[in-house]
């Protein structure tokens, strides 16, 4: 009974739509903590729709402030007032699992620019529901096959003490082969990393490996420069991300980390990007405004392939990735989440600017780990 | 687990604590001076790093940096004095939480409005970087050590203040008796205004230091502000001394609960859960310490009887 | 009639007559923002029996907020995954029937009220605020953690928990059980205020009550009435997380009464009503936002000490 509710008001939503033209509705963080990956996200995404200079497209954006509960309202309103056919651009996977299962499961689409959550790539995937970006683990199981091949033997490794970190985590052990000298969970939001730093210098490690977005990061990143201790470091990109870079400074030069994009990548899309950013906005972008511009242009191709009324017609259209990547190769695979390389950067100092360069390939035309387990 | 490590984590947890008096110092005056719950604490913290931040950006100076950080913060102090927090010392909590909370929203934003959302760099000077050899072998940074000192350094020159001083006794009278050192023929709303940008000052020079080896961003202010308040409430709101004590027995808990409960917890069961449960436990431990010091103690270990 | 009476008829009049129009209008979004503010009023018509009647400053009100929405969040999770919440020793099934929700949200809110009031209840004044804010704080941490219901990330509940007789769904429906359920509220905090409660509050130690006791119940009150709002609060967005226990709600349900006007009857209703629409304005036109909601809060607090509900309709507090 519900369930016919909820189609038939799907219906109705859609039938309104088609009369006008294709309405985007983007969430994202704009104040707040944190509100720079929402920014990038944005401005790379409205940079590939000026671009394409069509006005066809309407794009409403709306600041999440970074909350759970408002991320819901404001999907809500995009659906319901806004009548969008796309919601796009969450940054956080806690606010992408308040909204995305409640979106797809209203007919519409949902793009993801960077959340990627393991629940919704695997028993919970939906035709509905693409990940641009990558899958969550991507990066920390790129950093692990690095750890691999660099022939660490006995890693420590440390993230916050929360759904995302212990993803990370396992996403690591997944792909490293060798010892674990310690496996530590902080607290989330810790600035002070002295205690953990020094069980890292009496384990006995020959590396270390740490997930801590943000400020978490950045704390961590001094601290460790600091303290001595001399080890290999391993992370995911968003420590090391445009965005922070200058905030760590030199304690971050020399580090590796695992992206699955860098602004040297070598590629045509990839170098307009970059300078088109640059140009517009006066700052290199992050691997947010990457994601996000080739969201844009994902939708874009799908756009003009298929009607967005038509649910399958505009999966299919969506599913064959039909865009030139700043990423280069991509695909989708069976659960629309990317086939592409994992790259190993290292952080280096360009004139004033840190920034990084790429040095290696950690995992070539890399999947997920949840692909058998979704069925749609 | 070697004594070195265990030494290192006391001092681990000696530093943070020493920070956190930093913080907790300038609160307690406040309100055992003048009755004043400041929320709006934190944000002074978060000034004090942003204008080191700056100001070590134009000159490379950490020195002038720190300078800077008690500037900033005294001067923002004073004129919040003036402006909001005077007509609040005859409300009752609820609104001074509430105009002060209001405060928050203001300086958070107004701050990322300034310099916008990344955050920003400030690092540790040249001459203190590194780590140093302490006998018996532990490696511990030079800037923590300096940390330490420095959080001592104040925590003395504040006693002296407060116990050999003019002002001192002017403070003191304040806090028990406000008839009296208007008797006293004292300027009490110059004292006010002195007394909060005093704490002020302490708040922004703790949020310059730790700046330079945290993240300076907006909202790096409000969980350090709410472990001050824990320190305060441990050591009896308005006692200085309460506020030292309270702030080192916070700093040991946190740091020693967060890397022993996961290892203790290991000798009963696997080690995934564990780490898991014990982190759990251990960001919940210093509040488990307050509720329980609260229960022996309701006004605190040094604080005036209720 | 005097002047607050008629603001409070006008008020009421509002959140009637708005949700009307936008059913006519098809402007369900105005439905969702009134579902909030309604919400809103009700958790913050919890705080405002603490703060007003018992002059309890909690600065730990998200617990209760909480823990309603994480009852709803843990029943509903069961119910549509098929699963039981316990097996031993005896099978506890979830549900989606919001009655059994409410109630079980009342029950545990009761007693976690029963047991922070007891602890906190020996402190007075700012130890009083800063010991809510520490079980806030113990609360919010161990929901970050527990990994069985979400940690940070939170549960996600696919369609909307079920009310006999109404299909919830429906923005105005769900909007109408809300609304009813906040005037249930309102009625039973204006007969609190009334003796021989309200008044034994004030006269304790006259009649030979122990004042500690009334205070507790008080607390408890006001806890189960904040928790019965968290779970309504938990179906409007079909979600829980953590953020629900977090300080900053505590602080904005603080806001909410002292906007509105502490210890007015329905000063949390006008204070609800103004926070949503200034975040729905203000935040459609600047990205800071926040500075002018501070800004208003600090006029309101220096200015407009009975809060909106003073402002309009005069300064005199009620005696009834």
């Amino acid at each position: 009974m519900k369930k016919l509710v909820l189609a038939s008001a799907a219906a109705t939503l859609a039938a309104t739509a088609a009369m006008a033209d294709i309405k985007v509705g983007m969430i994202t963080t704009l104040s707040g903590g944190g509100a720079s990956l929402g920014i990038d996200t944005r401005d790379g995404f409205m940079l590939a729709i000026e671009e394409a200079g069509r006005d066809d497209v309407e794009v409403v954006i709306e600041d999440d402030q970074r909350k759970p509960d408002i991320a819901v309202q404001l999907a809500d309103k995009m659906i319901q007032s806004e009548k969008v056919d796309v919601l796009t651009g969450i940054v956080w996977s806690n606010l992408a699992m308040a909204v995305v299962p409640a979106t797809t499961a209203q007919g519409l689409f949902y793009l993801s620019t960077n959340a990627a959550p393991a629940q919704l790539a695997g028993k919970g995937c939906n035709p509905n529901y693409f990940a641009v970006s990558y899958q969550n683990d991507n990066l920390h199981e790129g950093a692990g096959a690095y750890a691999t091949k660099a022939g660490f033997k006995n890693t420590f490794i440390l993230a916050p003490n929360y759904p995302a970190g212990h993803d990370s985590l396992n996403g690591f052990k997944r792909y490293y082969k060798g010892d674990l000298a310690g496996e530590v969970y902080t607290k989330l939001g810790q600035t002070d990393y002295a205690a953990e730093i020094a069980q890292i210098r009496a384990s006995g490690a020959d590396s270390v490996f740490f997930f801590l977005p943000g400020g978490m990061g950045i704390s961590f990143l001094k601290q460790y420069a600091d303290s001595g201790v001399d080890l290999p470091v391993v992370g995911p990109a968003f420590s090391f991300d445009q965005g922070i870079l200058q905030a760590v400074g030199e304690a971050a030069l020399g580090v590796k980390n695992a992206s699955t994009w860098s602004k040297d990548l070598d590629n045509a899309a990839n170098t307009a990007f970059v300078t088109a950013f640059e140009q517009k906005y006066d700052r290199l972008p992050s691997i947010y405004a990457a994601q996000g511009y080739d969201t844009a242009n994902l939708l874009l191709s799908a756009i003009d392939k298929a009607d967005i009324n038509d649910d399958a017609a505009f999966a299919a259209a969506l599913k064959a990735a039909d865009f030139a990547s700043v990423r280069g190769d991509f695909s989708f695979a069976a659960n629309n989440h990317p086939i592409q390389n994992v790259y190993v950067r290292e952080v280096i100092k360009e004139g004033d600017i840190f920034t990084n360069k790429i040095v290696d390939t950690a995992l070539e035309d890399h999947s997920n780990a949840y692909v058998d387990a979704c069925k749609m | 687990m070697s004594t070195i490590l265990i030494f290192e984590q006391l001092l681990n947890g000696v530093q943070f604590g020493v920070m956190l008096f930093l913080m907790a110092a300038g609160l307690t005056l406040i309100f055992g001076v003048m009755g004043l719950i400041n929320l709006a604490h934190g944000s002074l913290y978060m000034v004090g790093a942003f204008a080191a931040a700056a100001v070590a950006g134009l000159t490379g100076s950490f020195v002038l940096a720190l300078m800077a950080a008690l500037a900033a913060a005294a001067l923002l102090g004073a004129v919040i004095e003036v402006t909001v927090i005077r007509r609040l010392y005859d409300s009752d909590h609820l609104d001074q939480v509430l105009a002060t909370f209001a405060l928050i929203l203001i300086f958070s934003e107004g701050t990322r409005w300034l310099f916008g959302s990344f955050p920003l760099f400030l690092d540790i000077p040249e001459a203190l970087s590194g780590p140093v050899t302490l006998p018996g072998g532990i490696q511990y940074p030079l800037y923590r050590l300096a940390l330490i000192g420095a959080g001592l350094l104040v925590a003395a020159g504040l006693w002296l203040l407060i116990e050999r001083t003019r002002l001192g006794i002017q403070i003191r009278a304040g806090e028990n008796d406000r008839e009296m050192i208007a008797a006293l023929g004292v300027d009490i709303s110059k004292l006010y205004t002195l007394v909060f940008a005093l704490g002020a000052a302490l708040a922004g020079l703790a949020g310059a230091l730790v700046g330079a080896i945290q993240s300076v961003q907006v909202g790096m202010g409000e969980p350090v502000l709410i472990l001050a308040f824990v320190v305060i409430v441990i050591g009896g709101i308005g006692s200085i001394k309460g506020a030292f004590i309270g702030a080192l027995l916070v700093g040991l808990t946190d740091t020693l609960v967060g890397i022993f409960l996961p290892e203790v917890l290991k000798l009963f069961m696997e080690a995934a859960p564990a780490t898991s449960a014990g982190s759990a436990i251990a960001s919940m431990s210093i509040y488990i310490l307050m509720s329980l010091v609260l229960i022996w103690r309701p006004s605190g270990l040094f604080g005036a009887r209720a | 009639m005097n002047r607050e009476t008629l603001f409070n008829a006008a008020l009421l009049l509002g959140l009637i007559a708005v949700p009307a129009w936008a059913v006519i209008a098809d402007e369900p979004f105005t439905i969702t923002l009134a579902t909030r503010a309604v919400i809103l009023a009700l958790a913050a018509a919890g705080l405002n029996i603490a703060l007003g009647i018992g002059g309890l400053v909690s600065l730990g009100h998200a617990v209760f907020f909480g823990i309603g929405g994480y009852a709803m969040g843990i029943l509903a999770y069961h119910a549509q995954s098929y699963s039981s919440l316990m097996d031993w020793p005896l099978v506890i099934e979830g549900t989606k029937s919001m009655p059994v929700i409410w109630i079980v949200a009342m029950i545990v809110s009761a007693l976690a009220a029963l047991v922070i009031g007891v602890l906190s209840l020996r402190t007075t004044g700012a130890y009083f605020i800063m010991i809510t804010l520490a079980f806030g704080q113990m609360f919010y941490y161990f929901a970050i953690s527990w990994s069985a219901y979400g940690g940070e990330d939170g549960m996600s509940i696919y369609v909307r928990n079920d009310f006999p007789g109404l299909n919830t769904l429906v923005p105005i429906q769900f909007y109408g059980l809300c609304l009813v359920v906040l005037l249930l509220v309102l009625l039973l905090s204006a007969r609190l205020r009334r003796a021989p409660f309200g008044l034994a509050l004030d006269s304790a130690q006259a009649v030979g009550l122990d004042p500690m006791r009334l205070k507790l119940v008080a607390f408890v009150i006001s806890g189960v009435i904040t928790g019965l709002a968290g779970a309504l609060y938990a179906d409007l967005n079909r979600f829980v997380s953590p953020t629900m226990f977090s300080w900053q709600l505590s602080g904005e349900l603080m806001v909410l009464v002292i906007l509105g006007g502490v210890g007015r009857l329905f000063g949390p209703v006008a204070g609800a009503v103004a926070f949503v629409a200034l975040e729905h304005f203000l935040g459609g036109l600047t990205e800071f936002w926040h500075i002018f909601l501070g800004l208003i809060l600090l006029a309101v607090v220096m200015f407009a000490r009975g809060g909106l509900t003073g402002l309009i309709a005069g300064r005199e507090l009620r005696h009834d």
